[in-house]
């Protein structure tokens, strides 16, 4: 069975110029929502105090907050988990003494409004991990992009490698703008989440950027855009398949791994699609727009050895 | 023919069997257990086993398996989780406070795959339940210390040396002595040279005063010394609780993160692990009034004010004698029928102990047992840390004899005896500990993960296999069986790094197993294409294998170059899911790039001519 024809032949750089802006206007747009709305970030970040309390009958939201509010526990912040039954309060930070006092505290008022409740996790992060977490998983993001632009300059070529950055910087971009304007929760799975999409998109990138060697040295007499169209049409049909297969297993994820793993799912999802749209038009097309030439492709040690062939 | 190599094929087909027996144990799947290990550090024999038999049947207790392991601790494994709590129970008030009781699970798996050393993996915190606290050296409490005792040597070296001074007193890292006379400025700095000869006195702003600096590398080692002995301590003090395979790790600087699966009373454990309590023998001052210094707050030069455990006051010198970091030893141990706390001192301690009971026979000294609790509090609407230390002094008891470095504390009840012994034998401390992050997750949300987990990774695949299947026929049967076999090659992987399985890692397990299909999708298409171009069609599979090679590697090496950062820079749960998307990485480009041929090879390697590939 094929879903894709042998031989597409989408001009896909001819149109790059929209696509920038498409892209531009998305990231824009994520800022933009991060910075209006911001990101409901979890207690791995903020620091604060998680309950998670399964009900025998599924509760009233609204008198569970003012059971929490009646127990001095105001600013307590409540949400359904997962299912109308379990439940998820959360709060400021506090001191650990003060942290086994504030989880009985809920517990009790929970208590108040079902005796049969059940305390099925609670966590307390201090402030100050949460600062240290972030700027541990700002140092993660940028040491493998370095790597890995290192790694395309040395097996590819530095036009390569411009285009491969912007093109997996793009992504996490969209990502935390799509959990801005959801306010899904924005944990340390999360971040996981885009270190794995950003580990994902270049798988794509350089699928497409290996085929463009490729036959950058075959096709001689066409132009770059030529070349560039040809490769990333024919691997079209696999990164389309990889991107849908990977999906299967992700959607797998979203759908029946529970509410713990739902944030870190989604944000896979959504990198998995941005990641494919950034593989085929953001990425070929800055290399293409920098210069890209057959002549970047030829080392000189390859020519000789062509040369010398009968 | 294909130019396949045997060598290959046998490789693969060796290392499969070999991974298919490492991942084995995973399929028995785990009991509920109990595993008892005793107080007294002794070890169990097989002797026993039969007491225990008779215990849990004649309650009507039933149980699966009671063994001994070789590091003489008792399993007793269970069918289900009430059995194992009903035991717990039963043997905790039949030997009561005789062994510690951990409650966690035992492979099922056949004796003689256990015999081979091959067990399954080990669950996380949030698959199995238990608690996770995350502590925080007081580093800075450590270097306090430190100085401390530069200026109690100060103080003596100057005493010696007969020099007067008005204070020696430690001020932020350093010591400053406030000599009576400035002219006797040279010999006192001779005098602490002759002491140490690493100090080096500055002289200070005022006339006569010296100003003794840690060195920053000093305050670096003691910061050191302060975490491991920390960890030392909880390690000491979590066996002594008694959970099975609990884990104690430096984390960054200044933090230390305990895992302590199959737990759940929390209060217990706080209480036990993050009490932070350290000794302090120090005399009392029989000059000054208590009470006159009570009544204006304001204690004499060289005495602190304290109060005992009924309010009254009490001066104590401030001079420190010994303290909790010297402690070798503490048990409850009664003495002709009174409570009484046997303490064992170092060396130093030991000397320090002789000296001052020489001098001061017939006179008080005083235990000041200090804990240390840290609070965020609101205040002017900012929230303000505010570290609350609780310093009493347990014990003034009269210096019967000189003694040196082993003596009895007495004058507590028994309860506090036993308490003030078990914190004290767990380990002294060399510096506060805090909590900044504790999770507790309970027994049934744990096994709920699993289940999901589990079901998403179960109906993933089978999504996968169908789609593969459908779309390649012939290969796409190929690459699932190769999806299979990269699944067991990373279960045996984690089984064999003992790594413990975790919620993101059976997410990186799902993640990779959408991954690892890849390769196989870019030889396909790529075969696809030769057969396409004209190509025969074992010109097509050999140059379909031939030509992926190289994007497959690029691909897998860049995801590769994500992970590992992930790795270095991920803590707990993150670096959970990098190590399983890390070893999948590389499985799946050996069960692809290699598995798969040697599996294509098998089917159309022997044959003289192929018709079409089934692709």
């Amino acid at each position: 069975m094929e879903f894709f024809s042998h031989k597409t032949r989408i001009r896909f750089l001819e149109k790059r110029r929209y696509w920038y802006v498409v892209s531009v206007l998305v990231i824009v747009g994520s800022i933009v929502a991060v910075v209006a709305r911001g990101l409901n970030f979890g207690i791995d970040f903020t620091g604060g105090v998680v309950v998670e309390a399964h009900f025998p009958q599924a509760p009233e939201l609204e008198r569970l907050r003012a059971a929490l509010n009646d127990g001095g526990l105001g600013d307590a912040y409540v949400q359904s988990f997962g299912t109308a039954q379990d439940v998820l309060v959360r709060l400021p930070p506090a001191g650990d003494q003060a942290a086994r006092e504030v989880t009985e505290q809920v517990r009790v008022a929970l208590a108040s409004v079902d005796a049969g409740v059940e305390i099925r996790r609670t966590e307390s992060v201090g402030p100050q991990a949460g600062r240290e977490l972030a700027e541990k998983g700002a140092t993660a993001l940028l040491m493998a992009l370095l790597f890995i632009a290192v790694y395309v300059v040395m097996r590819f070529q530095w036009k390569f490698a411009v285009g491969a950055i912007v093109a997996v910087l793009h992504d996490p971009f969209v990502v935390i703008g799509m959990f801005a304007i959801t306010g899904m929760t924005f944990d340390l799975s999360v971040m996981a989440a885009i270190l794995a999409v950003i580990g994902y998109s270049l798988n794509d990138t350089v699928v497409v950027f290996d085929r463009v060697r490729e036959r950058l040295i075959q096709m001689r007499k066409a132009s770059p855009q030529e070349v560039m169209d040809a490769a990333i049409n024919e691997t079209l049909s696999r990164t389309l398949l990889s991107s849908g297969t990977t999906s299967i297993v992700v959607i797998a994820l979203v759908a029946f791994g529970g509410e713990a793993l739902r944030p870190f799912g989604v944000a896979l999802l959504v990198g998995i699609v941005v990641g494919t749209f950034s593989s085929i038009y953001v990425a070929g097309a800055l290399a293409l727009d920098l210069g890209l030439s057959q002549r970047d492709l030829m080392p000189p040690e390859k020519r000789g050895e062509v040369d010398a062939l009968p | 023919m294909s130019k396949f190599p045997v060598w290959k094929s046998v490789t693969v087909l060796v290392v499969m069997l070999i991974a298919t027996l490492v991942a084995l144990p995973n399929v028995f799947g785990e009991s509920p257990a109990l595993q008892l290990s005793r107080r007294d550090r002794a070890e169990f024999t097989e002797a026993v086993v039969p007491e225990f038999r008779t215990l849990l049947e004649t309650a009507g207790v039933p149980y699966e398996a009671v063994t001994v392991d070789d590091d003489g601790r008792l399993w007793i494994r269970f069918v289900g989780v009430d059995q194992q709590l009903e035991a717990r129970d039963l043997i905790a008030q039949r030997y009561e406070g005789q062994f510690a009781i951990a409650t966690t699970f035992a492979s099922r798996a056949p004796a003689w795959l256990t015999a081979m050393g091959l067990e399954p993996m080990s669950l996380g915190l949030d698959l199995r339940g238990g608690i996770y606290l995350v502590y925080e050296v007081d580093v800075e409490g450590a270097v306090e210390q430190l100085l401390q005792v530069m200026e109690r040597d100060l103080r003596k070296s100057l005493r010696d040396a007969r020099i007067q001074y008005q204070d020696v007193a430690a001020r932020g890292n350093q010591v400053v002595i406030q000599l009576r006379d400035p002219a006797a400025r040279d010999a006192a700095v001779e005098a602490i040279q002759d002491f140490d000869n690493t100090l080096s006195p500055v002289d200070g702003a005022m006339p006569g005063e010296l100003i003794l600096a840690l060195s920053e590398d000093q305050v670096k080692q003691r910061q050191d010394f302060a975490i491991q002995q920390n960890i030392t301590a909880l390690n000491n003090r979590v066996n002594a609780l008694g959970v099975a395979e609990p884990i104690v790790q430096r984390q960054g600087l200044n933090r230390i993160a305990v895992q302590l699966p199959g737990i759940q009373d929390a209060s217990e454990v706080v209480r036990v692990l993050g009490k932070v309590a350290t000794l302090e023998f120090r005399l009392v001052d029989p000059v000054n009034s208590p009470l006159e210094a009570q009544r204006t707050g304001r204690a004499p030069i060289g005495t602190r004010l304290y109060q005992q455990r009924d309010g009254t006051p009490v001066l104590l010198k401030r001079e420190v004698i010994a303290t909790g970091e010297q402690l070798v030893d503490a048990s409850f141990a009664p003495s002709q029928g009174e409570p009484a706390v046997s303490v064992k001192l170092d060396s130093r301690g030991g000397d320090e102990m002789l000296r001052t009971t020489r001098e001061n026979l017939n006179r008080p000294m005083a235990v000041v047992f200090i804990e240390k609790e840290r609070e965020q509090v609101e205040r002017d609407g900012r929230k303000v840390v505010i570290d609350r230390s609780k310093e009493e002094v347990i014990s003034v008891a009269t210096i019967r004899g000189v003694f040196s470095n082993q003596f009895q504390i007495t004058g507590l009840t028994a309860a506090e005896g036993t308490e003030l012994a078990k914190l004290l034998r767990a380990g002294a401390l060399a510096a506060p500990l805090y909590i900044v992050e504790q999770r507790l997750i309970g027994p049934g949300l744990g096994r709920e993960n699993i289940e999901r987990g589990f079901k998403a990774l179960m109906i993933g695949m089978a999504g996968l296999f169908a789609f593969m299947l459908v779309y390649y026929r012939l290969f796409g049967l190929v690459a699932n069986c190769v999806l299979l076999a990269n699944v067991i090659l990373l279960t045996a992987l984690l089984s064999l790094f003992k790594a413990a399985l975790t919620l993101p890692g059976i997410a990186g397990i799902v993640l990779t197993v959408g991954m690892a299909v890849d390769a196989n999708i870019l030889i396909f298409e790529r075969i696809r294409e030769e057969v396409r171009n004209g190509s025969s069609p074992m010109a097509s599979i050999n140059s379909g294998f031939e030509r992926a090679f190289s994007a497959i590697v690029d691909a897998n090496i860049t995801t590769l170059i994500a992970g590992v950062m992930l790795f270095a820079f991920g803590t707990g749960p993150i670096k959970g899911f990098a190590v399983v998307l890390n070893l999948g990485i590389l499985t799946s480009m050996f069960t692809a790039l290699i598995g798969s041929r040697a599996l294509l090879h098998q089917i159309y390697g022997r044959r003289r001519r192929i018709e079409r590939l089934a692709i």
